[in-house]
């Protein structure tokens, strides 16, 4: 399953597009000066050239997609020779449709793109290279969060220019635990504190931390926690699948377990995890950074959120991060990549609106200024950056990541054991891989 | 193929205005060779554009690795078919896993979509006040898109949140039924689900069917003293065959194709088990890119579909003789 950001808006991705596409070029770009000078390629520091229309495509359905549309008005006013307009899509469908398209002709100038889709995209020659872009903005890994920064990495080339980075985060309902005589105001952050809150919850009937079978959320907790035991999905040069290593073992077990042992119901639905807590019948959840803004909607619910707990050796948190990418074009027209790469560098230093939408800005001098800071819930997320685990830049790794949740789901819902469960995944992830690898020549 | 057709639809401009009998005579033998080809023309056109032309690439596609977005398609022969039948492959494990998905689905909700329509457009075919209303009332849900009552059902369904168990345990039965995401609940709820939102369709083909009886057989069979039971073995059934090989046909052709119930509802669950097959070649053909692949799973499976279809039309056919 393509990782998109919403559980919510993954339902109905049924492949029906909602093709909201908004045009946002605005009537009053006509007073731009037509001087049709030389293109200037100087990798996104300014544009000089004959006006350009760029298409930009997303996958921002959500709230976000508002306060990245208002953006792209403001760079249009402020861009009389360029002009950018907006196609938002289903991520799902986003993915699907993308390939196509750029090779039809009819594909976006501009696309965002999860992380964990560069290196696809890259092998298949959908997206150019941008180290250009990063050289002459002189940008560097100092200006970004390394994790982030090295995910823009396949083949030693640059294809992504890094937005934000969205990690999982820990929800804590302070009303439930209130009631169950815990101090809403210290959540837990050990693997001891949290289990005793888990046993004083449950004094108070509460199952504490409703476990989701499922990608979203489930497979993303357990994807953080094999991380934490110091477990791998893959080994370094992404040939083989590791994740059912010993410590990976233990890590599903340590969260299987939580189901035996009453902590959480069995059998919990797609949503149900969130939902639930919603309601008051579930204290903790492991969710996306993305719901503060759909918790800030229920004011009924008293919540706060903080870098997830550490159960295991070391802290650790699932993260992806959305990138520009330039999608490259049959007729080469170097006044629109000029363009783009105008408009991301402007995208990029502007992120802090973009914190606003649920998202920590890639940019260090963005993060570390007063206005970020005075997002607390957002901003409280920020130290995931350091230890964040990204998925593996390797075309054709979405299929095999579908395998790992798969079989993180069976594990939960009491098909198979832990062990035999992750065992099967690798040796069906393993096949995935070497079809890869003849596939891609990598 | 088209190419023909263009030929022939070239060949039959209008005649000119006659002016003997005798050219009368010739010019509409000239027309008479051509005007079936025309009348033909717009769904042959259609047909090979849409039918052949897909299927001829399907076929091409099926042969070769094919990742329209890489430069090169080598071709592999019959690899792509060896691979589904040959147990040490990546695909192997999962493609037979989908195929007795939807072997499964298709057992059970066959026999069902055919029967309860058929008891419901028997009893919808009485009359009796508020017969109208009821005849809507069980359509309804057939209008509604697979993505309203996928997601209506998945909630709820929801083993701790759902209604369903809520109510089920209000009357005192266990209300931990875990309905979509552990056997063998996961299938009863596609099932039902399925059950409760395609049998008005076929209610309503039964009950056309129904008023194209005559009366007077039933009449005749009332004089003769048959009894209910009777005048349905013997009058309603025979009447209603042609229906039925419809009904059913189109039933079995509409199961073996499920896709969005288990997408939605049980997403799959437990493991891979509710996957069926046309969702797992979109998996492949679309998401994974192994269009190839995809394109030889798609001609297996509908070898495998025409098989059961002929087997159906044969079976009709005996009780016929």
């Amino acid at each position: 399953m393509i990782q998109n950001d919403m559980s919510r808006r993954r339902l109905l991705g049924l492949g029906l597009g909602i093709g909201a596409a908004a045009s946002l070029t605005l009537a009053g770009c006509g007073g731009g000066d037509s001087t049709s000078g030389p293109a200037a390629g100087n990798g996104g520091k300014e544009y000089t050239g004959p006006k350009v229309d760029l298409k930009l495509w997303n996958g921002f359905t959500g709230g976000d997609g508002d306060i990245f549309k208002a953006l792209v008005n403001q760079f249009n006013t402020e861009h009389k020779n360029i002009a950018v307009s907006v196609a938002t899509y289903q991520w799902e469908d986003y993915y699907n449709k993308l390939p196509g398209a750029a090779s039809s002709g009819n594909g976006p100038d501009i696309a965002v793109m999860h992380m964990d889709q560069l290196a696809t995209f890259a092998a298949r020659g959908v997206i150019t290279e941008l180290d250009d872009v990063a050289k002459n903005l002189e940008l560097s890994e100092g200006d970004f969060a390394p994790t982030v920064w090295k995910g823009g990495i396949y083949n030693n080339k640059r294809y992504g220019i890094p937005l934000d980075m969205h990690p999982l985060g820990f929800y804590y309902n302070k009303t439930v635990m209130q009631k169950a005589g815990l101090d809403p105001n210290k959540p837990p952050t050990t693997k001891d504190e949290y289990t005793s809150a888990l046993v004083e919850l449950k004094k108070a009937g509460v199952q504490g931390f409703w476990v989701s079978p499922f990608q979203f959320t489930g497979g993303m907790t357990f994807y953080s926690l094999l991380n934490q035991w110091g477990a791998t999905l893959f080994d370094a040069e992404v040939a083989k699948a590791t994740f059912n290593s010993d410590p990976a073992v233990e890590a599903c077990t340590w969260l299987v377990d939580m189901i035996k042992q009453g902590y959480s119901p069995a059998n919990v639905g797609q949503d149900a995890d969130y939902l639930s807590f919603k309601s008051g019948k579930n204290a903790f959840t492991w969710n996306g950074i993305w719901q503060i803004n759909d918790l800030k909607k229920s004011p009924e619910v008293k919540w706060g959120v903080a870098p997830l707990p550490q159960i295991g050796s070391k802290p650790s948190a699932w993260a992806n991060s959305h990138n520009f990418t330039i999608v490259k074009q049959r007729a080469n027209d170097a006044n629109k990549v000029s363009g783009a790469k105008v408009f991301i560098n402007w995208l990029s230093q502007h992120s802090l609106d973009w914190a606003k939408g649920g998202q920590i800005p890639a940019r260090k001098e963005v993060r570390e200024g007063a206005e970020f800071k005075a997002l607390p819930e957002i901003s409280s997320l920020a130290p995931e950056l350091e230890y964040a685990a990204f998925p593996p830049a390797a075309p054709g790794l979405g299929e095999v990541m579908t395998t790992f949740y798969n079989s993180f789901n069976e594990a939960a819902l009491g098909k198979k054991s832990p062990k035999q469960a992750l065992d099967d995944g690798v040796s069906k992830a393993n096949k995935q891989l070497e079809d890869n690898r003849k596939k891609y020549g990598s | 193929m088209a190419d023909v057709i263009e030929v022939g639809a070239a060949r039959g401009d209008a005649p000119p205005p006659a002016a003997t009998a005798a050219r009368r005579g010739a010019s509409a033998r000239r027309t008479g060779r051509a005007t079936p080809y025309l009348f033909l023309a717009p769904y042959l056109v259609l047909f090979g554009v849409f039918g052949l032309l897909p299927i001829i690439l399907g076929l091409w596609l099926s042969v070769h690795q094919w990742d329209f977005q890489l430069p090169n398609r080598p071709f592999v022969g019959l690899d792509n078919y060896k691979e589904l039948f040959s147990s040490d492959s990546a695909v192997y494990g999962d493609w037979w896993e989908s195929i007795r998905a939807t072997a499964i689905f298709t057992v059970l909700s066959v026999p069902l979509l055919v029967v309860v329509p058929l008891g419901l457009a028997l009893l919808l075919n009485r009359s009796f006040p508020g017969r109208t209303f009821f005849r809507a009332i069980y359509f309804a849900p057939y209008v509604l898109g697979v993505a309203v009552i996928g997601l209506l059902w998945r909630f709820l369904l929801d083993a701790n949140l759902g209604l369903v168990n809520r109510l089920l345990g209000a009357v005192g039965l266990p209300s931990d039924t875990p309905w979509v995401t552990n056997m063998p609940w996961a299938w009863i709820s596609l099932v039902g689900v399925t059950v409760w939102w395609t049998s008005g369709f076929n209610a309503v083909i039964y009950l056309a069917g129904l008023q194209d009886i005559s009366p007077e057989l039933y009449e005749a069979a009332r004089m003769d003293g048959a009894s209910a039971w009777q005048r349905f073995r013997n009058v309603t059934l025979p009447g209603l065959r042609p229906v039925l090989l419809f009904v059913i046909t189109t039933t079995v052709l509409a199961s073996a194709n499920m896709f969005g119930q288990s997408f939605l509802i049980t997403q799959g669950t437990p493991g891979t088990e509710t996957r069926t097959v046309v969702w797992f070649i979109v998996e492949e053909g679309l998401r994974n890119n192994n269009a190839g692949r995809a394109a030889a799973m798609s001609i297996v499976f509908a070898l495998l579909l025409a098989v059961v279809s002929i087997a159906n039309f044969r079976l009709f056919r005996y009780r016929e003789d």
